[in-house]
Formats: C-alpha cells, sequence, structure tokens
C-alpha cells in the first residue's frame, strides 16, 4: 500500500463523544489500520472548527498525507468544510472521505459498546474506499445575467424588482391577465389593517414600467431546458385578441361588451365581469383579454361590439398563441397557492348553505372595489348580518385533509372579525382550535380583539346546519361546537358563517415540479434545499422557490422570500461562472451500445443521444450523480466518477470485515 | 337473474315484516333473486359485542358462513344487522388469528367461513347494485309530487365503512327521485334515531325523535322513507307519546324505501305490506299523486 491515510475522529461536543468512545476509536485506528495505509490517527473536539481543519492542513504538509478521512457528521453538511481544508493544503478535495459517526451512529445508538463497534467499521469502510479514490476536477460554467421569475404575485414583484433595480434583465411571467396574485383580491393586511391594494399596486406599476423587466402575463412556461447558468425555457404566450401595441386600455371594450360572465377567480365567484376584461381596475399590464369560452363572437360568430367601438383598433380575434423561447441564467418560482375548497368538509355545508362563505369571498365582500362595495351583507345582497361565525382551521390541522397548519388562518380570522365589527357591530364568534400569533405586532392584535369583544371559543367547528332545534334558531345557520375550556357543546345561531379556509398547493404542483425538476413534500409544497438554513434554494442549481409555493407564509415572509432568492440570484450572477459537481456519470463509448435506456431514465434530462456516433453522451454540468443511469444501463457502459464500483465494494470489504472481526471475538 | 344470500334478521320476521315483503317483492321485480340463508341466527345486535366479543364475532360468523353456501354477496335489510356482519367479516378477513379460532368453533357445527364475502346493506344493493335508472325504467305508478325525506340512520354509513361520501351522501334521494318522488333537503338524514335509547333513557331518545319529525315538518316532507327496522319503529310508533310530551301535532307516515319503490313499480299495496303501520300514507299518497296529476293535466 503506498496511500499514506489520516484518520481524524470529531467529538462534537457530546454529540459523538457522549455515545461513541472516541479516543478508543483513534486508538484503533492508528494501530488495526496501519495495514491498509493510515499512518495517522487523531481524536478532536470539533473537527469543523478552524483549529480542527488547520490539524489535517498540517498532517498533510508535514506527514505528506496523500488521503484524509474525517469520522464526524453527515456530508450533507460539512463535507465541503473538510474537501476545501484538504484543497488548502494541495489535496485534490477528492481524495477526501467522509465516515458518518453521528447521524449514522452516536444520535441513532443508545448501546456505548455497539456504537464504538460501528464507528470502527464505518471508518474502516471510509479507509478502504478512500485509497480507490481519484483526484477530479471540477467544470466551470459561465451564468447568463438574465433571470426568469415565475408567477406575477407580491413574491414574485419582489425578487423580480430587486434583481431588475440592481441592473440585471428579468422575465417575469404570470398565468392571469394580470399580476398581483392573491394579494390584489385583499381587502386589509393584518395586522396593521392597511389596504392591500395600496401597498401593492406601487409595485405592480413599478414592474410594469421598468426598463429591466419584461412582462409576460396571461403567459405560462412550458419547458425548462439546460442547466444553472444556461437555462433555454419555451413560454406560450396566449392570444389575447388585443393588439398590445395600440391598445390604451380606455375600457371602451368591457364598457360595450353585452358578456356577463360570473368571475370565478378575481372575484371569487361573488361578482361579475365582460367576457373581454382586466380583472381588476389597477391591473398590470392595462390591457384586457377576450375570454374565448364566453365571448360572444367565438361562440355564435357575431357581435363583435367591442371591435366596433375600440377607438384605436386594437381588437384582433384572429390573435394565436405565441410560442417564445428566451434564454436565462437562473429561475425563481413564486407560484402562490390555491384556497383549500370547503366543499370537500359538507357538514360546513359551504356551496349547500347560502351564508356560509370563504375566506377569499369574504375579502372580496369586505373589499371597497369588491361587487358589493365594501357591504358586509348576507347571500341576498341587502341583508347585513347581525351575527357571525368565524371557523378556523378549515382543511387546515385536520389529519382528513391537510394535517398542517396554513399559518396564515389566525391572523387573518381575526381581521376579518375586526372588520365585521366594525362595519357592521354584528356579534362576532372566532371558533378556534389554538390561536397562533408569533410574529412582530400579532399577539397585540389578538389582545385589540379581545378589548373589542370578538368572542373566543376554543373548539372545532363540528357542523354548521340550517335545522333549528329551539325558536331562537329558527331562520339561522347553527354552529355546532365543543367549547373544550368549559367542556360543554354550544349551539351557536348565527347569520353568516366564514370559514377560514387553509392554503393548499397549486392544484398543478406535480406539473410545476417536474417542469423545473424539483421535488415537492408529501403535502404538494415544493422542497427547499436545506429547512433551515437553505429555504429559497432547491436541490435543482439555478432554480429558487420563494413564497407561499415553499408553504404557507403570510405576506411579510413571502417578500422577504422573494428579496432572499433575488439576492442568492444576483450573488450567482456577480460570481460570473459557477463550478460544478465533479462526480458526474461518464459513458465508456466503447461499450456503449446506444439503447437510450439512460436518457429516459435520467431525472435531469443530463444525457443527450449523440446521433453520429450512436452513443449516449452525459453533459456534466447538468448531471448531479445520482447515478440513477448506471443502474439502468444494459452494457453496464455508465459509470459514476466518485462513485466506482471499485470504491463501493472496497467500503462494503472495508466494514464487513471489521464486523466480522467483531463477531469472532465474542465467539472466542 | 342476480342472487344475494339475503339474511332478514329478527326484526323483519315480526315487527318488520312488510319491511321483508316489500324487498322480496321489489327485487323480484328487478330481477334479482334473495335467497334467505338457511336456519340463521341472531346478529349479535347491539348488546352482545359488548358483553363477550369473541362469541359475539363467532354468532355472526355463523351467518357468513351459512350465506357463503349460497353466493359471494350476503345483504342485510337491517341497519344493524349489517353493521355487525359487515365489521364481522373485516376484522375476520384483518385478522387471520381471529379468523382460526372462529373456524374452529364453526367446525363443530360442520360449517367454515372462508373470509371471502361481500356484505352490502339492502339499500346499497338497490342504488348502486340495481341502479336508479333500471328502477325508473320499470316504473308504472309514479310517486309525482310526493315530498319524501329520504332518513339514512346512523349504522348504514357510521362507523365508516367503505364509502365515499360519508358526511352528505345522495344515493338515497336518487334512488327516491327514481320513483319520481321529489326528495326534500332533510340536514338530519344520518342524524341518530336513538336506536335502543327508548329502552334505557326515554326522555333522551323523545328528544332525539322530537328533532328528527321537527325537521321532516319543516322541510315539508310528506313521507319519511327508511332502511333500517329500528328507525322506523322509533319514528312511527313513539309519534303520540311526543306529541303528548311536547305539545306537537305530527302525524308522518314512516314507510319503508322498498315500500315506496314497490309502489311505484306498480306491485298492489298489500303485497308491500301496507296495511300493518300505524300511519297510513297510503291516503296522502293518492291524493298528492291525483292532485300532481290534475296541476300537470291544466298546465298542459
Amino acid at each position: 500500500m503506498t496511500e499514506k491515510i489520516g484518520v481524524y475522529v470529531c467529538h462534537c461536543g457530546t454529540n459523538i463523544a457522549g455515545t461513541v468512545d472516541v479516543e478508543d476509536v483513534s486508538k484503533w485506528a492508528a494501530e488495526e489500520l496501519k495495514s491498509r495505509g493510515v499512518v495517522v490517527a487523531r481524536d478532536y473536539k470539533f473537527m469543523c472548527s478552524s483549529l480542527g481543519q488547520e490539524l489535517i492542513e498540517k498532517d498533510i504538509h508535514e506527514q505528506g498525507l496523500t488521503r484524509v478521512v474525517v469520522a464526524s457528521c453527515s456530508p450533507h453538511l460539512h463535507e465541503p468544510t473538510f474537501r476545501n481544508a484538504c484543497a488548502r493544503a494541495g489535496l485534490n478535495p477528492y481524495l477526501f472521505e467522509m465516515a458518518n459517526i453521528r447521524e449514522q451512529d452516536s444520535w441513532v445508538t443508545t448501546d456505548k459498546v455497539e456504537a464504538t463497534k460501528k464507528a470502527k467499521a464505518l471508518i474502516a469502510a471510509a479507509v478502504n474506499r478512500v485509497a480507490y479514490q481519484q483526484p477530479l476536477n471540477s467544470l466551470f460554467v459561465p451564468i447568463d445575467p438574465n433571470v426568469l421569475v415565475v408567477g406575477g404575485g407580491i413574491t414574485g414583484i419582489q425578487a423580480a424588482l430587486e434583481i431588475a433595480n440592481s441592473g440585471q434583465k428579468v422575465y417575469l411571467v404570470e398565468r392571469e391577465p394580470s399580476i398581483g396574485g392573491h394579494m390584489a383580491q385583499f381587502d386589509k393586511t393584518f395586522p396593521t389593517l392597511d389596504c392591500s391594494a395600496c401597498i401593492l399596486t406601487p409595485k405592480m406599476f413599478d414592474v410594469g414600467n421598468h426598463k429591466n423587466i419584461t412582462l409576460l402575463t396571461w403567459s405560462e412556461v412550458e419547458k425548462v431546458e439546460g442547466y444553472i447558468g444556461n437555462f433555454t425555457v419555451t413560454i406560450r404566450k396566449k392570444a389575447r385578441y388585443i393588439d398590445t401595441s395600440v391598445c390604451t386600455g380606455c375600457g371602451v371594450c368591457w364598457e360595450k361588451c353585452p358578456k356577463k360572465v360570473v368571475d370565478d377567480v378575481f372575484e371569487a365567484g361573488l361578482g361579475k365581469r365582460k367576457a373581454v376584461y382586466t380583472p381588476f381596475p389597477q391591473a398590470v399590464p392595462k390591457f384586457p383579454v377576450i375570454d374565448r369560452e364566453n365571448c360572444t363572437f367565438f361562440l355564435k360568430g357575431t357581435c363583435k361590439a367591442c371591435q366596433k367601438f375600440c377607438p384605436t383598433g386594437a381588437i384582433n380575434f384572429d390573435d394565436q398563441d405565441e410560442i417564445i423561447t428566451i434564454k436565462v441564467g437562473n429561475i425563481i418560482l413564486a407560484t402562490g397557492f390555491d384556497l383549500f375548497d370547503p366543499r370537500r368538509i359538507p357538514q360546513y355545508g359551504y356551496g349547500r348553505l347560502p351564508n356560509v362563505f370563504t375566506s377569499l369571498e369574504f375579502e372580496r365582500l369586505s373589499n371597497a372595489a369588491g361587487p358589493t362595495g365594501g357591504k358586509i351583507v348576507l347571500r341576498d345582497g341587502v341583508t347585513v348580518p347581525k351575527s357571525v361565525a368565524i371557523a378556523h382551521c378549515v382543511g387546515s390541522r385536520d389529519k382528513n385533509y391537510n394535517s398542517y397548519c396554513s399559518a396564515i388562518c389566525c391572523m387573518q380570522s381575526l381581521k376579518f372579525a375586526h372588520l365585521v365589527h366594525e362595519k357592521t357591530g354584528a356579534e362576532v364568534y372566532n371558533c378556534y382550535i389554538d390561536i397562533r400569533t408569533p410574529a412582530k405586532g400579532y399577539d397585540e392584535f389578538y389582545q385589540r380583539l379581545l378589548d373589542e369583544g370578538t368572542h373566543f371559543i376554543r373548539g372545532k367547528v363540528a357542523e354548521v346546519t340550517s335545522t333549528p332545534r329551539t325558536p331562537e334558531e329558527e331562520g339561522k345557520l347553527v354552529v355546532q361546537v365543543e367549547d373544550t375550556l368549559i367542556g360543554k357543546q354550544r349551539r351557536l345561531p348565527v347569520d353568516m358563517v366564514i370559514l377560514s379556509c387553509g392554503l393548499e398547493p397549486r392544484r398543478d404542483h406535480h406539473k410545476i415540479a417536474h417542469l423545473f425538476g424539483l421535488s415537492c413534500s408529501a403535502d404538494g409544497w415544493l422542497i427547499e434545499r436545506h429547512p433551515k438554513l437553505d429555504p429559497v434554494a432547491t436541490m435543482t442549481d439555478g432554480v429558487f422557490i420563494a413564497g407561499v409555493c415553499q408553504g404557507p407564509k403570510d405576506i411579510p415572509a413571502s417578500v422577504a422570500q422573494g428579496a432572499a432568492a433575488a439576492a442568492r440570484v444576483l450573488s450567482i450572477i456577480g460570481q460570473g461562472e459557477i463550478q460544478i459537481e465533479a462526480a458526474t456519470a461518464i459513458v465508456d463509448e466503447t461499450s456503449c451500445v446506444g439503447c437510450t435506456q439512460c436518457i429516459s431514465s435520467c431525472p435531469y434530462q443530463a444525457i443527450e443521444f449523440l446521433s453520429d456516433k450512436g452513443k449516449a453522451h452525459v453533459n456534466e454540468a447538468l448531471c448531479k450523480g445520482c447515478g440513477t443511469c448506471v443502474g439502468s444501463c444494459l452494457s453496464k457502459s455508465i459509470s459514476l466518477k466518485h462513485f466506482t464500483d471499485e470504491q463501493l465494494v472496497a467500503e462494503m470489504v472495508g466494514a464487513m470485515q471489521v464486523m466480522k472481526s467483531f463477531q469472532t471475538m465474542e465467539v472466542a | 337473474m342476480k342472487e344475494y344470500a339475503y339474511f332478514p334478521g329478527c326484526s323483519l320476521e315480526k315487527i318488520a315484516i312488510s319491511y321483508h315483503l316489500s324487498a322480496l317483492e321489489t327485487t323480484n321485480q328487478l330481477g334479482v333473486k334473495l335467497t334467505e340463508l338457511e336456519d340463521w341466527n341472531c346478529c349479535g345486535a347491539t348488546a352482545y359485542f359488548h358483553v363477550d366479543e369473541l362469541l359475539a364475532y363467532t354468532l355472526s360468523a355463523r351467518n357468513l358462513a351459512m350465506a357463503e353456501k349460497i353466493g359471494p354477496e350476503v345483504v342485510a335489510p337491517c341497519s344493524a344487522c349489517y353493521k355487525n356482519m359487515y365489521f364481522t367479516n373485516k376484522h375476520l378477513q384483518d385478522d387471520p388469528d381471529l379468523a382460526d379460532h372462529i373456524n374452529d368453533a364453526l367446525h363443530e357445527d360442520d360449517l367454515s367461513y372462508s373470509g371471502k364475502m361481500i356484505v352490502k346493506h339492502l339499500l346499497e344493493v338497490f342504488a348502486n347494485d340495481i341502479g336508479p335508472d333500471a328502477i325508473k325504467s320499470k316504473v308504472v305508478s309514479p310517486l309525482s309530487g310526493v315530498k319524501v325525506a329520504a332518513y339514512y340512520g346512523c349504522q348504514i354509513l357510521r362507523p365508516r365503512k367503505d364509502h365515499e361520501d360519508v358526511e352528505q351522501p345522495q344515493f338515497f334521494e336518487a334512488l327516491m327521485a327514481a320513483t319520481g318522488a321529489s326528495p326534500v333537503d332533510y340536514p338530519l338524514k344520518m342524524t341518530c334515531c336513538g336506536g335502543s335509547l327508548l329502552l334505557s333513557s326515554r326522555p333522551a331518545a323523545y328528544g332525539m325523535i322530537h328533532n328528527l319529525l321537527h325537521e321532516a315538518e319543516r322541510v315539508e316532507a310528506d313521507v319519511i322513507a327508511t332502511a333500517c327496522p329500528l328507525c322506523q319503529v322509533n319514528l312511527e310508533c313513539y309519534q303520540q307519546q311526543i306529541n303528548q310530551e311536547y305539545g306537537t301535532h305530527f302525524s308522518i307516515p314512516v314507510v319503508y324505501f322498498t315500500q315506496l319503490i314497490g309502489l311505484a313499480l306498480g306491485i298492489p299495496a298489500k303485497k308491500l305490506g301496507f296495511g300493518k303501520e300505524f300511519l297510513s300514507p297510503m291516503k296522502a299518497i293518492e291524493e298528492i299523486k291525483n292532485m300532481h296529476n290534475q296541476q300537470e293535466a291544466i298546465a298542459q
């Protein structure tokens, strides 16, 4: 054995040393693994500290180490740390190997003797493996400075503005006719009660007029190819039937349009719009779209009222969908959420009992620009409710629907209670499981509501029924709820019930995830790279997530994430080029038969078919080194650098030899 | 002709004989054969499962073993029988030890049970297997204008079995609509009738029955259709007592759904067991139908 291997056992405070006898392990490694090339073995309190790293660097210089093994935590956490330490001392970082004796040993083993044995086996495995490791060199690719932001809600708006203000170009894609997202539908925002539109529309206006932002509304991303720094994105611009180069947004078309349509999107089904419309007066861009499904001309072949009256001749019934292709270096997804559909909880009566409203319906009801001009009235459009119940956690914190907390509903419900109280003077009952008001100024708002005389009943609503049991209940909606603080069933006769519906991933979240090469949690939210330390990056380099598409959050948190994602993107752009992981797959062209099995198995579209040679080829910049293609290759022509058969077999043999020697000792 | 093993249960022998008669008549008319189990025994009712679970399962499994001789599906018209048989079957399927144990006992009676039966309520057979469309096509005397409260009772859907919609099911209403009648929205359609509380706590049971009748009157039902003998008895036979207790004037006929379907199919009332109830719906139904037909004629 010609390699000189150094082994470093980390105490990780008591995280490892509390369960594993680290001194014994390092002594054992120095003696028992000498034959495998170990020339030095040490244990140290925190290997990741600068002193710990210096220990490695010193040994490389002084003892001429050619391989390094650190037995500590998960490579997920500190592999880059120790690789860098090796590189600083002039050793190729791929000649380093990590043995995970924390997550895979000390944290999951209670028996100290067994934990120490397992640590030895894991170190022996790493030592055996590292001898076969090869020096590898990383690839550097240039970064295209243009950025794609998908989703024009408050998160996407914030991200786009941050990037555009720094001087980089942004494409902002939005599937609806206007940007603004859910925030444009809201009335007031908690806890300060400032008007949602008033704080949002200036930002929307900035986006619409920014020289660095190309706004693509009424558009959807169809295809994403490439890798960090070099994405090619195909976008469908849906036919608007409006020539935006001449349209002035004067509004004559929608004034003259004879066809009224229930607006299920912006007005949550409470109001109507025309067949040619902008969703709301402050829409950005100001150009309307023609709703082909409902337009009289498209249905019957006659009408064209909008065209006749349009002063600039902007109506174009022959407009077609347009497919455009753009090049960007980074992508930010801010695709938001859909509201939980309370029809799935039939006992709450939504859709059956007219005066049961969703939270979004209430927002429109209370909004001065909404269908009732901000009057809070029952479904008949005139009656002001004298009593209102608000059911919290509708579809959230419920294992039958979504087990997670939707994070915004408590504050949203408190806001509703305040608005109802203020506008109608009605008695308001909040039926809650727990009140969660953890952010700045939120609990103060809750205290304010308590002072205002809102009733709080701790209990999940069991049922909303129209069946009266007493004369007082006649003609009312009755909310059946167990008041868990007094331990009694209560029946609340009210005029109106508001269901504080939870947030759900977009109905097409699987499609979105697939399109951008991301994964979803079991609940359907897009998964971040690290839940605490890297909340906006994803496992796909160059693709970031921000806002509610990552998990339920309120406006301040969404804005913060939008800005955070922008900062991450700008830092990549600033680097000019980016280093790609060197542990990638490689095709042996001499034995590849060109069956293309690997191409269909690759989850990152990293393998292409070289038609001139009839061989598969791995694009190193795209390859994530997952190894799926290696398993799928029928002629065994693909190998994964840094994970070769030789290395993996050596690793297993190392572990098994040690375990076997322990067993023999026990038998003896 | 599709054949089901038929477990009538004790109620249908006497107090709910009209359910038994109408079930046989209507299924026969609709091309379905109900073959009664030989020598069937008690389903275990409410009490036995709380006294000795193992013996109760054995008792219920004996019926399943008998049913298996007839065919792969067994149907119970009584909701309590259905619930007991359904869960006995499920426990035997999920727990091979229990199944072995019980089969040992069944061997004493020269019986054995494989665990492969499908247990259905009679209402499910009508709603899913026969289907409202097939019934509609055979209706000769539609119950036009008759407002029916389709009352599921609790045990068909609860505890949860394998039905999709247990909170707002619609299949019973669809069945009633097939007869030409108009099902009303009856929000308490799955609320308990009081069950055997009448024996142990009469005031509590009266309260529950009162709620159901009050709601039926509020939604202007002409008749309540039920699919369970106990629901029928509780809702119909105690109306006088409820009226005394609450100062009300309820007089709402409560009949089995098979009786209404039978009438629509043109089967003579007597064959459907009419005439044995306290509150006959027949006169009311005839009047409503005539009135409806007259209105139709005038409209035309």
